[in-house]
């Protein structure tokens, strides 16, 4: 072999590099939150070694929508219609379950058009990674306010927000939604450990990412900008996620540590910044977002998480191979079968 | 409310009935006037499988209110020795068993019909032309059921015994028909029988048979069965390997899927007692209709069952699965019109709206079935075609056609393979080298997909509503959106060659042609038969049994002067979409003839309508 020959690119657990999970170039603006949210993803399943032909991509519409075409080319996509997702994303795994969906939405696609499709999704606990990319505004539409733009925040002509936001986070928990947390684009480290862990998770995984818009709510007054979420952001815990390929080398210490086994037997960390925060504690995990709000803080972390409880899957009881590519044999019923039917309706 | 399209008779003071008159055998129809939620159902269908037992061809049709309990509901029995099951325009025999409707169902009655009703309500008086039959139903109730609460119920087995008596009903029959009604409950039975017994031995004491009206035993029922329209198509879907199915609740499709839910737990579960199938109650239409596009998505076979309030709610989607190309079914059991009102009574009227439900140039496949084998047989074909076009098809039935008991011949078992369509693996990827998502490789404008989950690193595309190039590439280019519209209009003259064709019955020499769908079929059958009997005139007929029209459609119109048009809707629907499809030269040949009270079309409505069009 030549000396000259160009060196073999790192590779993750199932052999494949990083390129193998990157997507279509982004036509987003430049610094717009939602590409570094799509890195991030690329990062995470690619460090998770997940085959990229077992992910499918669901997205409404919006900026946020468009994001799935600029990560996983080699994953399947669907660019559904606006506040829909929910619905397509559960056909879909109920045709195949053996699937990691990753639904991408914005504030505008699941908090107004798409709030009651997003409430059921939530409520079904239908397995899958949700993750809402928040910025405030309707940016496509040029800069609209979107029912998650925080009361007294205001829009580049001056236009001040007078109604209350709605927390996406708060909802989810409350309405059956098994991993809820919150994280901000600009956090590498936090929002690439938190994804980690969702694909861990087997149960309905919210993310609310708050993504600020550099176009249309960057500005002084927004409560969506980098400089507000720099100055605002507040960890309810740190984030440690040890996959279950990876031994754990570190102490646990339940004095300071909540340790969570996964689904898949990975290990989700999380260690208390706020004292007495117990993220199994629904009740206490609505609480603590609402006095943080009303603090102006805008909480992030992994707010609420339960191994448990089974998906929407568990409940009906499918057999384990999709349902979208069974024999003929399995879906249609016998001549005997039909011949029974007739003879009892004559 | 009258249920009959007669005025009401002012026959006051005409003569009475003769006393013996000539018999009408096999030929006439029942009118049960009821209160909803009062446990008429159960006496119906007695009297209904009795004259099936009997072995003469019945139909029924209940005409029921908006309401859980306490409003007026009517049951309509129709025997026919020759076989007719349209909605007869004249009752013949009325039980009146709702004293807030009885007055105005005796008047509606024609002179020389039958009444039977509770003695004390004395209807005699608003009618001396018509027979009556007073029964005291409380008194004879009371001594054979001491249990008060149930004598509303037992009540009405009595008129069946009645009829029984008056009518020449084989006891056996009838006893038969209720052991079957009541076959998991021996005691109830046994108490609905003693009913119909006290009734007959009642009206054996109490009347003379003065009308003319009796039953024969014949042989036209042999091997028949007796299944609404709604439970034919929950056993085609499931017989055609559905494994998707989701619904919001609305009337009249509801019963689509309660049935067939029944049906896939008794015959699609496995051997490990896991579902071969998923059933999701969506949190209404847009969520439903999104499912099952998701799942086609993905590869199920998926349907959902619903209105015409849930056809708008789906517009939206429709779009997107029309241009994105999404396999899917949508049976719509049609009624009439939005919010409460009239959602119990049928029609035929969201063609228009299908055809082109969404925005933008879309077109939808629609299927037409006209009975309940149909509604087995289009349902299978429905996820064939589904799955080969790549498109949603919409099936259309209707409130009577689906919510009412009808006869036929047993289903016949599907022995067709089914057809899952242009799907590639990845070893034929392997083979290709990738592939073109939207692209037509084989002339019939018909694309190839690929499922998600496809172990193959050319498996994937993105899909999308109609910025895509044949790559499924993102694309504003005025050239790639054109080309996509221009395929998939072919697409749609390919669905043309692969829908049910139009059904032709033709003899060459009539002028005059029929053209009808759906439900309207059993009114214009014996409507074709009035017109030849009543005024020799053959009128040849099309039965349309899908959109787009196959080809069938153009050469029948082509060789008629004049085409009735025969539809249960205000605009002629039907006939707009004729108009859109055939030349111009061959329109004003088109004539219309439309039936939309909220009942059933029944055939003396269409035989008038074309006497006085023609001018005889």
């Amino acid at each position: 072999m030549a000396a000259t020959a160009t060196p073999t690119p790192k590779t993750n657990r199932i052999g494949l590099p990083v390129v193998e999970y990157r997507g279509s170039k982004t036509t987003l603006c430049a610094g717009c939150g939602h590409n570094a949210i799509s890195e991030r993803i690329i990062d995470a399943m690619y460090e998770m070694g997940v085959q990229p032909e077992h992910v499918m991509k669901l997205s409404g519409i919006g900026c946020s929508s468009k994001s799935p075409a600029y990560f996983m080319s080699r994953s399947h996509s669907f660019n559904s219609v606006h506040g829909r997702m929910p619905s397509v994303a559960t056909g879909a795994i109920l045709a195949n379950k053996t699937m990691l969906p990753i639904g991408v939405s914005g504030d505008g696609d699941s908090a107004s058009i798409g709030i009651g499709q997003f409430v059921h999704l939530m409520r079904r606990n239908l397995p899958m990674i949700y993750i809402i990319e928040d910025n405030g505004v309707y940016g496509l539409t040029k800069g609209q306010f979107s029912a998650t733009a925080d009361i007294g925040s205001k829009l580049k002509t001056g236009v001040v927000n007078d109604l209350p936001a709605i927390d996406t986070c708060s909802l989810a928990i409350q309405l059956g939604a098994t991993f809820v947390g919150r994280s901000f684009s600009g956090d590498k480290k936090q929002l690439l450990t938190m994804l980690k862990a969702a694909i861990a998770h087997k149960g309905t995984v919210m993310l609310d990412v708050i993504s600020p818009c550099v176009t249309f709510n960057d500005h002084e007054g927004s409560t969506r900008s980098y400089k507000y979420m720099q100055d605002h952001e507040e960890p309810v815990g740190e984030v440690g996620f040890v996959p279950s390929f990876e031994e754990i080398d570190v102490e646990y210490d339940p004095g300071t540590t909540y340790d969570v086994t996964m689904h898949d037997g990975s290990s989700l960390r999380l260690r208390k910044l706020h004292e007495d925060y117990d993220p199994t504690d629904r009740a206490l995990a609505v609480k603590t977002l609402m006095e943080a709000h009303d603090k102006g803080e805008i909480l992030t972390g992994v707010f609420y998480i339960d191994t448990q409880k089974p998906a929407f899957t568990d409940l009906l009881n499918m057999v384990d191979e999709p349902l979208a590519t069974l024999p003929q044999e399995r879906t249609r019923p016998s001549k005997q079968v039909l011949e029974e039917i007739m003879s009892r309706l004559k | 409310m009258a249920t009959t399209n007669a005025g009401a008779a002012s026959a006051q003071g005409e003569s009475e009935p003769a006393a013996s008159p000539k018999p009408i055998v096999n030929d006439f129809s029942i009118q049960i006037a009821t209160v909803n939620g009062s446990g008429s159902q159960s006496a119906n269908s007695v009297l209904l499988r009795s004259i099936f037992v009997m072995g003469v061809p019945v139909s029924g049709k209940n005409l029921f209110p908006s309401n859980i309990a306490g409003l007026p509901t009517w049951y309509t029995i129709r025997a026919s020795k020759h076989g007719y099951v349209a909605r007869k325009k004249d009752i013949d025999i009325l039980i009146a068993m709702n004293a807030e409707t009885s007055r105005e169902d005796i008047l509606s009655l024609r002179p020389g019909a039958v009444a039977i009703y509770e003695e004390s309500a004395n209807l005699k008086q608003y009618r001396d032309d018509v027979t009556c039959y007073p029964v005291p139903f409380d008194k004879i109730t009371a001594a054979v059921c001491p249990e008060a609460k149930l004598r509303k119920l037992v009540k009405n087995m009595i008129y069946v015994g009645v009829a029984a008596q008056l009518f020449s009903m084989d006891m056996k029959a009838v006893e038969d028909s209720l052991r079957k009604q009541f076959a998991k409950k021996q005691k109830a039975a046994d108490l609905n029988w003693a009913a119909v017994e006290a009734g007959f031995n009642y009206a054996a004491q109490a009347f003379t048979k003065n009308d003319p009206f009796v039953l024969e035993p014949m042989h036209a029922t042999e091997g028949k069965i007796i299944i609404d329209g709604n439970a034919a198509i929950a056993l085609g879907a499931m017989f055609a390997g559905v494994t998707v199915v989701t619904w919001y609740p609305i009337t009249p499709s509801s019963s689509v899927v309660e049935q067939l839910i029944d049906f896939l737990k008794k015959y699609r579960i496995e051997k490990d007692g896991k579902a071969n199938f998923a059933v999701v109650q969506a949190e209404d239409e847009l969520a439903a209709i999104g499912m099952v596009l998701g799942a086609g998505w993905a590869g199920a076979r998926s349907m959902t069952a619903t209105s015409g309030p849930g056809i708008s709610l789906m517009a939206e989607f429709a779009g997107l699965g029309y241009f994105a190309e999404l396999p899917g079914v949508i049976f719509d059991i049609q009624r009439v019109g939005p919010s409460t009102g009239l959602p119990t009574r049928t029609a035929q009227a969201d063609l228009l709206s299908i055809a082109f439900l969404s925005h933008g140039d879309t077109k939808h496949v629609m299927l037409f079935p006209a009975n309940v084998k149909e509604c087995f047989e289009f349902a299978g074909a429905a996820f064939d075609l589904a799955e080969q076009l790549q498109t949603p098809i919409f099936v259309l039935s209707d409130l009577d056609l689906g919510m009412n008991n009808w006869m036929a011949d047993p289903f016949d078992y599907p022995e067709k393979p089914l057809n899952r369509g242009k799907v590639l693996s990845a070893d034929d990827l392997t083979k290709l080298g990738g592939f073109q998502r939207y692209q037509d490789k084989d002339g019939d404008a018909i694309p190839y997909r690929t499922l998600p989950g496809t172990d193959h690193p050319q498996a994937s595309y993105f899909t999308r509503g109609s910025g895509h190039n044949e790559k499924a590439l993102y694309s504003e280019r005025p050239e790639d959106y054109q080309n996509l519209m221009e395929r998939l209009a072919r697409k749609f003259e390919t669905a043309r060659t692969m829908v049910p064709a139009a059904l032709v019955v033709q003899t060459g020499k009539s002028k005059i042609g029929v053209v009808a769908f759906g439900t309207s079929d059993f009114a214009v059958t014996e409507s074709r038969d009035q017109l030849k009997k009543e005024f020799g005139v053959e009128a040849d007929y099309l039965r349309l049994r899908a959109y787009p029209f196959s080809r069938e459609v153009r050469d029948f119109v082509a060789s008629h002067d004049r085409v009735y048009v025969v539809e249960q809707n205000r605009d002629a629907q039907m006939l707009s979409l004729l108009k859109l499809d055939l030349p111009a030269a061959e329109t004003p040949k088109l004539r219309s003839v439309r039936h939309f009270n909220g009942l059933p079309i029944d055939a003396r409505s269409v035989t008038d309508e074309i006497v006085l069009q023609e001018g005889i």
